[in-house]
C-alpha cells in the first residue's frame, strides 16, 4: 500500500465528518477500554509482568543476531525453510517465488501486520494468483477494497449494513443471496464461503506474533481460527515475520502471552495461540507438507542500532491507540498507512520515511496514556518527541509555525524583551476583551478561535503585578 | 506512577521553607490570579515564597516541537534562576513535568549542566502536590476552610496529563478541595483524559483538537457541576474557551483559587460586575 | 501419549521415526548452523549484517566476544528460567472448571473412563445433535468404550464432520486451557473443522500454569511436535460492529470432559 501519511491532515478532516465512523469509534473506546481495564485489574501481578516482558525483550533485542541464527537452525533442524529479506520489495518477491513453486493459484491468509506493511497482497494478485483473506475484518475490508482501520479489529469502522451489502454484492456470483442483518448471520455467511476457500487453497500464508529460538517455532494468536485453518490445511504454509518477533523460550513466550491478550482484547488468553514447529511429521494425517518462515528487516535493524530500539518491543496489542484520544477522534485510516495511533506514529516514519510522515509525530498532544498502557513499557511519547527533533532539524513543519516557535524562543530567550512586549499586548487583549471576556474571533488565531473562544487575559501580567506590589510581604 | 504520601507526616517542626514560584508564562500572561492564589496557599503552608525576576517559559513548546537548541538555552536560565532555591513550585503540572521530567534530557552530552539540572529537577513541583507531599498534613490543616466562589456549591475536577502522568497528581488536588467548605466534588466521566489543548498541538490540529474539547466539554456538563477546576491554565483556557463558545454555564478556575478562597472572576468571564455569578457569566457568554 | 505420560524422551522420538530431532528443544548444546533453506544468501547476509551492526557491544566485536554472548545465550536458554506468574490457589480442578466457563465452553466431569461415552451422548442429545463423531486415536480416547448408538471414525478431520471427539494433551488451570499435540494419533484439524468439539482430558493432565505445559512437553518428547494448539474457549469474533459471536472459522461449541482416567 502506498503511503497516505503525508495527507494526515486532510484525512483527518474527513474523519471528522464522518459522523458513523464516530459512532464506531465510541463504541469501539468503550469496548477496549474497559476491557483492559477489568482484565489488568484482576491481575495483581500485572506491573510485575510488564517488567518481566520488557527485561526479556530488551535481552532479546541486544542479541538478536545471534537468536535470529539459533532461530533459523532450528527451523531448519525442524525441516522448515527459512528465508531472508531486506526489505518489502525483497519481501514480495521471496513469498511470490514460493508460491510459484508450489504451483499455487490460490492462497489464504491469516491476518499479518507485516503482510500489510510490505504489501503482499497487490503483488500475489499482480502475479495473478487468488489471495484470500480469512481474519473477518481483514475479509470484509478485502472485499471493500480498504485497509485496516484497528489493529486488532480492522474493519471497527464498518456498519453491519454496510457489510451485508457488500456480502451480497460479492457472493451473487457464488450463487448465495443477500443475508440477513443479524450477526449470527453475518458471521455464518462468511464462515461457509471462507470455509470452501480455506479447503481449496494451495498455500496459507499467515504473520507470527512470535518466534522462538529455543525450537524454532512460529507463534500465532488468533480467536476466530482462521490462522489455524491457514496454516493446517494448505499444502504450504508460509509464514510472514518481523525480525523483532524472536524470543528465547517457552518461558519467555508465557509472559509476553500473559500481556498480549489483556491488552489487546481484555481476554486472558486469546482462544487460540498455536506454536507450529516445521512441516507435518511422516505419520502425521494432516498438516501443511511445507514449511516457509521469512524474517523481513525492512528498517527494524536501523532501528536496532540507533534510538528507536525500544520501538521494537512492540507486540502489536493496539492498546496504545485504543487509548489515544487522536485516535479516537479520526480512526486508523487518516493515519495514511497500515500502522495507526501511537505505535503507527511512530513506526510509519521510520518505515517510510519522515519526509513522508512528519505529520504523524506532531499530531499528539503528548498526554502520555499510551505508554501508561503499553504492556511493552514502549516511552512512545518520547519517541514522538525524538522524530518531532529529527523533523524540525530537517525544516519540516508549516512556515507559520516555525516562525510562531522561533518568535516565542527569541522572547524566551530576552526576558527584558518578553517583559515589556507580553505587558503591552496583554495590556491591549484585556482591555479589549473585558467586555466580553473572551474572543469569538482574532486576527492570526484562528487555529485557535475556529473551534474555541479565546479567553481574554486578566491585562496585567503577573510578574508586573508582583513588582508592583513589591512591599506586599 | 507516583504515590502521593497523603497520610505521611512529613512536618516535623520545619523551618521556613524557601520556595521559588515559577510562575509559568500561562499564568503571567493570561491569569495572574492564580500566581497569586499560589503564593497565598505557599504561605499559608509556611512557606517564604519568592518570584525570581526575569522569567520567561518553561520551554516546553521547543522542546515538543523539536528544537532543542532554543529548549535548552532556556533551560540554562531556569536553572541560575533557581538553582538557590529549596523548592521550586509552579502551579501547573506541565511546566512542572518539563522542569522534573525532561530538563536533564537537554544535557545528555553536558555533564556539568546536567548534574546542575539534575539537582534541580529533582527539587521541582506541581503546586498541589507540593502542598500534601511535602509540606505535609499539618500545613494542609492550615489550608482549611477556604469559601468556595460565590454560587459555586458543586465541581468537577480535570486531571491535566502531565501532572497525573508524569507526577502522579491526581489525589492531592482532590484531597485538597475536600477541606473546601461547602463544596462538592463529582466526578465527571474520563476525568484522565486529554482535554486537546496539548500546547501548540491545538493550533496546528484544531479539527482534532476541536473534537477533543467538545467531549471534554461534554463530560463536563454530564457531570452536572456548577464549575471545572484543574490544575493547568493551558486546559483551563481551552475548556474555557470552548464551554463559552457552546453557550455553557459552567465556571472555570484553577484549583489554587478556589483552595485560596480567591476565585471570583472564572477564566472566560468578563472583567466588571457583571461577573456575579455562574448563571450571569454563562449568559454573558453566549 | 497421553494418560501414561511418563514416556521418555528417547522412547517418545522412536515412536515416531519419521520425526527428525530438533537439537537443542531440550536445552542441550546445539550447533549453530549458518546455512539457510534456500533463500538467496544475498539477503541473509545483508540482514544478519545490519542486525549485527546495530547490537555488537563495541564497534569490532572480536570473535571471543561474540562467542561469549552466544554462551550466554545457550545458557539462558537452557535454563528454562520461568518470570513472574499469576498465582494459583487452590484446587486444580475447580479453577479449571471455572475459566473453562468464564470463556463459554462448558464443562463436565467424568468420574471413569467408563463414562465418557454416556457424557458426549448426553452433551449430544442435549443440544439436538448426531451422534457421528470423529475421534483421535490417542491412548485415552482409544480406551473409550462408544456405546453402539454412536458412529465413530477415525481420522483427520473432513469437510462435513459435525462433532469432534479429542484427547487433550493438557489443561491449564490458570486460564481454562486445553492443550493438544499434533501427531500420527492426534491431527489438528479434529480441533478446528466441526462446529462442536468436545475435548477429553485426564485430570492428572491438569495443570497450574502455562510453563508446566512446556515443561512436560520437554520431558515427554524429543522435540516440539508440528503443532501445539492452545485452546481457551471456542472461536469467536467480535468483527462486526465488535459484538460478540461464536463459531467465526473453527468450533462454535468447546465441551470438555475432565476424566478420571
Amino acid at each position: 500500500m502506498i503511503p497516505e501519511s503525508h495527507r494526515f491532515p486532510d484525512r483527518a478532516g474527513l474523519a471528522l465528518a464522518d459522523e458513523g465512523l464516530r459512532l464506531a469509534l465510541d463504541r469501539a473506546r468503550q469496548g477496549f477500554i474497559g476491557n483492559r481495564r477489568k482484565a489488568v485489574d484482576a491481575l495483581p501481578e500485572f506491573q510485575e509482568l510488564r517488567e518481566a516482558a520488557r527485561r526479556v525483550k530488551n535481552h532479546t533485542l541486544a542479541n538478536l543476531d545471534l537468536y535470529l541464527e539459533r532461530f533459523e537452525s532450528q527451523a531448519t533442524a525442524a525441516g522448515g525453510q527459512v528465508h531472508w529479506a531486506a526489505d518489502a520489495a525483497e519481501a514480495r518477491a521471496r513469498i511470490l517465488a514460493i508460491c510459484r513453486e508450489a504451483g499455487a493459484r490460490t492462497v489464504t491468509k491469516g491476518k499479518s501486520m507485516v503482510g500489510e506493511e510490505v504489501g503482499l497482497n497487490e503483488a500475489l494478485e499482480e502475479a495473478d494468483l487468488e489471495v484470500v483473506e480469512t481474519d473477518l475484518g481483514e475479509y470484509i475490508i478485502q472485499l471493500a477494497g480498504e485497509t485496516p482501520s484497528h489493529i486488532v479489529a480492522p474493519a471497527i469502522h464498518k456498519t453491519r449494513e454496510q457489510i451485508r451489502d457488500l456480502f451480497a454484492e460479492h457472493h451473487a456470483p457464488l450463487g448465495l443471496g443477500a443475508p440477513g442483518l443479524g450477526n449470527a448471520e453475518l458471521v455464518a455467511r462468511a464462515r461457509e464461503v471462507l470455509r470452501r476457500e480455506f479447503l481449496r487453497a494451495d498455500v496459507g500464508i499467515t504473520g507470527a506474533n512470535f518466534l522462538i529460538a529455543e525450537s524454532g517455532s512460529t507463534v500465532i494468536v488468533t480467536n476466530e481460527g482462521n490462522g489455524d485453518l491457514s496454516n493446517t490445511l494448505p499444502r504450504v504454509h508460509v509464514v510472514i515475520a518481523g525480525i523483532e518477533k524472536v524470543l528465547p523460550g517457552f518461558e519467555d513466550l508465557s509472559t509476553v502471552l500473559r500481556l498480549l491478550a489483556r491488552s489487546a482484547t481484555g481476554q486472558e488468553m486469546s482462544v487460540y495461540t498455536t506454536v507450529s514447529t516445521g512441516p507435518r511429521r511422516g505419520e502425521d494425517l494432516d498438516g501443511p507438507e511445507e514449511f516457509h518462515v521469512v524474517l523481513v528487516d525492512n528498517g527494524r535493524s536501523a532501528m536496532l542500532g540507533g534510538e528507536f530500539r525500544e520501538m521494537l518491543r512492540c507486540i502489536r496489542c493496539g492498546a496504545c491507540l485504543n487509548h489515544c484520544p487522536v485516535y479516537h477522534a479520526v480512526g486508523g485510516h487518516a493515519y495514511g498507512w497500515v500502522y495507526t495511533g501511537p505505535m503507527g506514529s511512530v513506526l510509519t516514519p521510520l518505515i517510510v520515511g519522515l519526509d513522508k510522515a512528519h505529520h504523524l509525530p506532531n499530531a499528539c498532544t503528548l498526554n502520555g496514556r499510551c505508554e501508561q498502557v503499553c504492556p511493552m513499557s514502549i516511552p512512545l511519547p518520547t519517541m514522538l518527541r525524538k522524530l518531532r527533533t529529527r523533523g524540525f532539524e530537517r525544516g519540516f513543519g508549516t512556515r507559520t509555525s516555525r516562525m510562531g516557535l522561533a518568535a516565542w524562543g527569541f522572547l524566551a530567550r530576552r526576558p527584558a524583551v518578553y517583559g515589556s512586549a507580553t505587558r503591552v499586548a496583554m495590556g491591549i487583549l484585556g482591555w479589549l476583551g473585558r467586555r466580553r471576556g473572551a474572543f469569538r474571533r482574532l486576527p492570526l488565531a484562528g487555529g485557535w478561535t475556529g473551534v474555541r473562544d479565546l479567553p481574554a487575559p486578566e491585562g496585567e501580567t503577573f510578574q508586573r503585578a508582583w513588582r508592583r506590589r513589591g512591599a506586599r510581604r | 506512577m507516583e504515590q502521593s504520601g497523603l497520610m505521611e507526616d512529613a512536618s516535623q517542626v520545619p523551618a521556613p521553607r524557601r520556595v521559588g514560584l515559577f510562575v509559568t508564562c500561562l499564568v503571567d500572561l493570561y491569569r495572574p490570579s492564580t500566581g497569586f492564589a499560589a503564593v497565598r496557599l505557599l504561605e499559608t503552608a509556611g512557606c517564604e515564597v519568592e518570584v525570581p525576576p526575569g522569567q520567561t517559559c518553561c520551554g516546553q513548546p521547543a522542546f515538543n516541537n523539536g528544537d532543542s537548541a532554543t529548549a535548552r538555552a532556556i533551560a540554562r536560565s531556569i536553572v541560575e534562576r533557581f538553582e538557590g532555591f529549596d523548592h521550586v513550585v509552579a502551579p501547573s503540572g506541565s511546566c512542572a513535568g518539563m522542569l522534573r521530567r525532561h530538563l536533564p534530557e537537554l544535557f545528555a552530552d553536558d555533564a556539568p549542566w546536567r548534574e546542575r539540572a539534575e539537582r534541580l529537577a529533582a527539587r521541582v513541583h506541581e503546586l498541589t502536590s507540593f502542598l500534601v507531599d511535602v509540606c505535609g498534613s499539618a500545613a494542609v490543616e492550615r489550608l482549611r476552610g477556604a469559601a468556595p466562589p460565590r454560587g459555586v456549591r458543586t465541581a468537577t475536577y480535570h486531571d491535566s496529563c502531565s501532572g497525573l502522568r508524569e507526577l502522579g497528581v491526581r489525589e492531592q488536588p482532590r484531597h485538597l478541595l475536600a477541606a473546601v467548605d461547602g463544596l462538592d466534588l463529582v466526578e465527571m466521566r474520563d476525568a484522565e483524559v486529554c482535554c486537546g489543548f496539548g500546547g501548540t498541538f491545538c493550533v496546528k490540529y484544531p479539527g482534532i483538537s476541536g473534537r477533543m474539547v467538545s467531549e471534554k466539554v461534554e463530560n463536563i456538563a454530564s457531570a452536572g457541576a456548577d464549575a471545572v477546576l484543574a490544575g493547568d491554565v493551558g486546559c483551563l483556557l481551552n475548556i474555557a474557551g470552548r464551554l463559552g463558545r457552546e453557550g455553557r454555564p459552567v465556571r472555570v478556575f484553577h484549583v489554587a483559587e478556589v483552595l485560596a478562597g480567591m476565585a471570583e472572576r472564572g477564566i472566560g468571564e468578563p472583567a466588571s460586575g457583571a461577573a456575579g455569578t455562574g448563571a450571569v457569566a454563562g449568559s454573558s457568554r453566549g | 501419549m497421553l494418560p501414561d505420560g511418563g514416556a521418555t524422551a528417547a522412547h517418545s522420538f522412536a515412536e515416531r521415526p519419521a520425526c527428525r530431532p530438533v537439537e537443542g528443544f531440550l536445552g542441550e548444546g546445539m550447533a549453530m548452523t549458518t546455512g539457510s533453506g534456500g533463500a538467496p544468501s544475498g539477503a541473509r547476509a545483508r540482514v544478519l549484517d545490519a542486525v549485527r551492526a546495530a547490537v555488537r557491544r563495541e564497534p569490532a566485536e572480536a570473535e571471543a566476544e561474540a562467542a561469549a554472548r552466544r554462551e550466554e545465550i545457550e545458557a539462558r536458554i537452557a535454563a528454562h528460567e520461568v518470570h513472574v506468574r499469576p498465582s494459583v490457589e487452590g484446587d486444580l480442578a475447580m479453577r479449571f472448571a471455572e475459566k473453562v466457563t468464564l470463556v463459554s465452553a462448558s464443562f463436565a466431569p467424568v468420574p471413569g473412563i467408563d463414562g465418557v461415552s454416556r457424557a458426549v451422548a448426553n452433551y449430544l442429545e442435549e443440544h439436538g445433535l448426531e451422534k457421528e463423531i470423529v475421534v483421535t486415536t490417542d491412548p485415552l480416547v482409544e480406551r473409550v468404550r462408544w456405546s453402539n448408538e454412536f458412529a465413530v471414525a477415525r481420522r483427520a478431520a473432513e469437510p462435513e464432520d459435525r462433532v469432534s471427539v479429542t484427547g487433550a494433551y493438557a489443561g491449564i488451570a490458570e486460564t481454562g486451557t486445553v492443550v493438544f499435540v499434533s501427531d500420527r494419533t492426534t491431527p489438528t484439524t479434529l480441533n478446528f473443522l466441526p462446529e462442536t468439539h468436545v475435548a477429553v482430558l485426564a485430570r492428572d493432565r491438569l495443570v497450574a500454569h502455562l510453563e508446566d505445559v512446556w515443561a512436560r512437553l520437554r520431558e515427554e518428547r524429543a522435540a516440539p511436535p508440528r503443532t501445539v494448539n492452545f485452546i481457551t474457549g471456542p472461536s469467536r469474533t467480535g468483527d462486526i460492529e465488535l459484538q460478540l459471536e461464536l463459531g467465526a472459522h473453527g468450533p462454535r461449541r468447546l465441551h470438555v470432559l475432565l476424566v478420571d482416567a
